[in-house]
């Protein structure tokens, strides 16, 4: 009874039924992202009270911490379709590990920018080597190190596997990382200031919290859609069904 | 409802969200931009070949 | 040993590569000579005071340590792969990651002892206190095999791309920052007198972990970077 599961999992492995599923899904996950991101960002810039410490910097978190959390979780998602990609061989999941990386590049960039404007006014200082903020320093250069590496090659799908291994990698090195550097950061600072002390935070920012989380998780799934899309269309385009696809878009759309 | 200058931090909240949109927004429309590029890209190629086979019969437009 | 036999095939390798790097001795001088002229450089950018120096000594030594391994990485296994005795050795009978872990101790002992040797000279000119040498030396020696066996794994990926140079630096960086926390960490907390034992452990079980699946990933990942 439950056999449709792997059945329709097999075949949502195959290049052109994912591409079409893909398309199907897309505008939806983006439609939704951009709904509860605009509810979050209303609930979080507006409606919340200001922090009794912090004033109105902190609303930064809105978008700081939603992002900081896709950063890892998007290394998580990454290793994941790697492993898959590496030990099965599957095409599809080697795609959807690279195209997962530019997205989580881009969080983490988001990252880093959005705290150091959170930590200019709070600590007066655009850097520190907090012990977080260092560490999604080192994640970004571990996600800009396995794309220079899937590009260095001249074939994509060697230049996919040797990346997926380094993503592999990256997964153990990152919890390593982040041990040396708290341990690091105790030795070199007697304490650092924290952003998320031992204030409890109201109802009134939790839920836009929570909404933008599921706002730019719905984000990230369109994005991938958007960049697997655009991958199997450049990767298969000796394909018949890619074939099929430009000339039908042709008659479709006169202005391409 | 706070107002828009966030007490004296406006500058710093306003240009979070204006990263976090920009870089999201290239991020949405550069795969849309390649895709639609690569369709192109083998569209030309079929019509170069369609050319190849038969001479003359096929004008690209 | 009879010809076939594993340690026999491991130290036919060893000493291939070992006399290979003596045929080109220049080469091996090449990473100990960048360390000291980069080395030479910060007491120029920064000032001649030696309490100065004396505190950034340690750090100094371990960062262009780590740039010289960068450096001598490059060629770990170019020529192997240009020339076909790569795949000679994923053809022999012989386990591939254990060949592997020989051509990285052999080059290790070509790159990285030099470097431990000229180590002390460069500490001392930074007016490094002497008391505290045997530790910056033990830290070297438990770190340099880490950052080999690190560098090998990545070098391997890299293999079969065509430009690698800026890329090796790009991916090593993030990897090796837990090595040189710790490494600098144990050598600092001995100069300011304080227990280095813990810091030194660390550096050591990740030594322990990284002989054991170093070669092990640095031969799958050679398969990977070499199937075609």
């Amino acid at each position: 009874m439950a056999n449709w599961v792997p059945l329709w999992l097999h075949r949502l492995g195959s290049p052109p039924v994912f591409y079409r599923f893909a398309g199907a899904v897309r505008p939806w996950a983006l439609g939704l992202a951009l709904v509860l991101g605009a509810v979050a960002l209303y609930g979080g810039l507006f409606v919340a009270p200001a922090d009794y410490q912090q004033g109105d910097a902190y609303r930064i978190i809105f978008i700081h911490v939603p992002s900081a959390w896709m950063s890892l979780f998007i290394y998580g998602a990454m290793a994941l379709a790697a492993f898959i990609g590496l030990v099965w061989r599957i095409k599809l999941a080697e795609t959807v590990a690279m195209e997962s990386a530019p997205v989580g590049a881009a969080f983490t960039l988001i990252t880093l920018a959005t705290g150091s404007l959170w930590g200019k006014p709070m600590w007066g200082t655009w850097w520190t080597w907090d012990a977080r903020l260092t560490s999604e320093l080192v994640l970004l250069f571990i996600y800009l190190g396995v794309i220079g590496l899937y590009h260095a090659f001249e074939d994509r799908r060697q230049g996919a596997r040797a990346a997926s291994f380094l993503v592999l990698i990256g997964a153990v090195n990152v919890p390593i990382v982040h041990f040396s550097v708290n341990w690091w950061n105790t030795l070199h600072q007697g304490s650092t200031i924290r952003l998320l002390g031992p204030s409890h935070i109201d109802a009134s920012m939790v839920w836009p919290l929570l909404t933008m989380m599921a706002a730019t998780k719905c984000y990230y799934v369109s994005s991938l859609f958007a960049r697997v899309r655009a991958d199997l269309v450049a990767s298969e385009s000796g394909k018949g069904w890619v074939r099929d696809l430009a000339l039908g878009d042709e008659a479709k759309d006169p202005t391409a | 409802m706070t107002d828009l200058a966030m007490g004296h931090y406006g500058l710093y909240v306003w240009s979070s969200l204006a990263i976090f949109v920009l870089v999201l927004l290239i991020d949405t429309l550069g795969p849309l931009a390649r895709r639609r590029r690569n369709l192109r890209e083998l569209r030309a190629r079929l019509a170069r070949q369609e050319n190849r086979r038969r001479p003359g019969t096929a004008q690209s437009p | 040993m009879t010809p076939g036999h594993l340690g026999a095939a491991c130290a036919a390798l060893l000493r291939r590569d070992l006399t290979l790097a003596w045929r080109r001795r220049g080469d091996v001088a090449m990473p100990v000579l960048y360390a000291l002229i980069v080395g030479t450089l910060f007491p120029f950018a920064i000032g001649p005071e030696p309490a100065l120096l004396a505190r950034i000594a340690s750090g100094v030594v371990f960062v262009t340590v780590l740039l010289s391994i960068l450096l001598s990485l490059d060629t770990l296994f170019r020529g192997d792969i240009e020339d076909g005795s790569m795949e000679q050795l994923m053809l022999a009978p012989q386990p591939l990651a254990l060949l592997v872990g020989m051509k990285i101790l052999a080059h290790w002992i070509t790159s990285a002892l030099p470097l431990i040797v000229v180590a002390p000279v460069l500490a001392s000119m930074l007016h490094f206190p002497t008391g505290t040498l045997p530790v910056l030396v033990l830290a070297l020696v438990l770190a340099t095999p880490l950052l080999s066996l690190l560098g090998a794994v990545l070098v391997a990926l890299a293999g079969g791309a065509k430009r690698s140079g800026m890329l090796l630096a790009l991916m090593l960086l993030p990897l090796c920052v837990p090595v040189v926390i710790f490494a600098a960490g144990a050598v600092s907390a001995a100069q300011q007198g304080l227990p280095w034992i813990a810091p030194m452990a660390w550096l050591g079980a990740g030594l322990a972990l990284a002989v054991v699946l170093g070669p092990l990933a640095c031969a799958a990942a050679l398969r990977i970077a070499l199937d075609s």
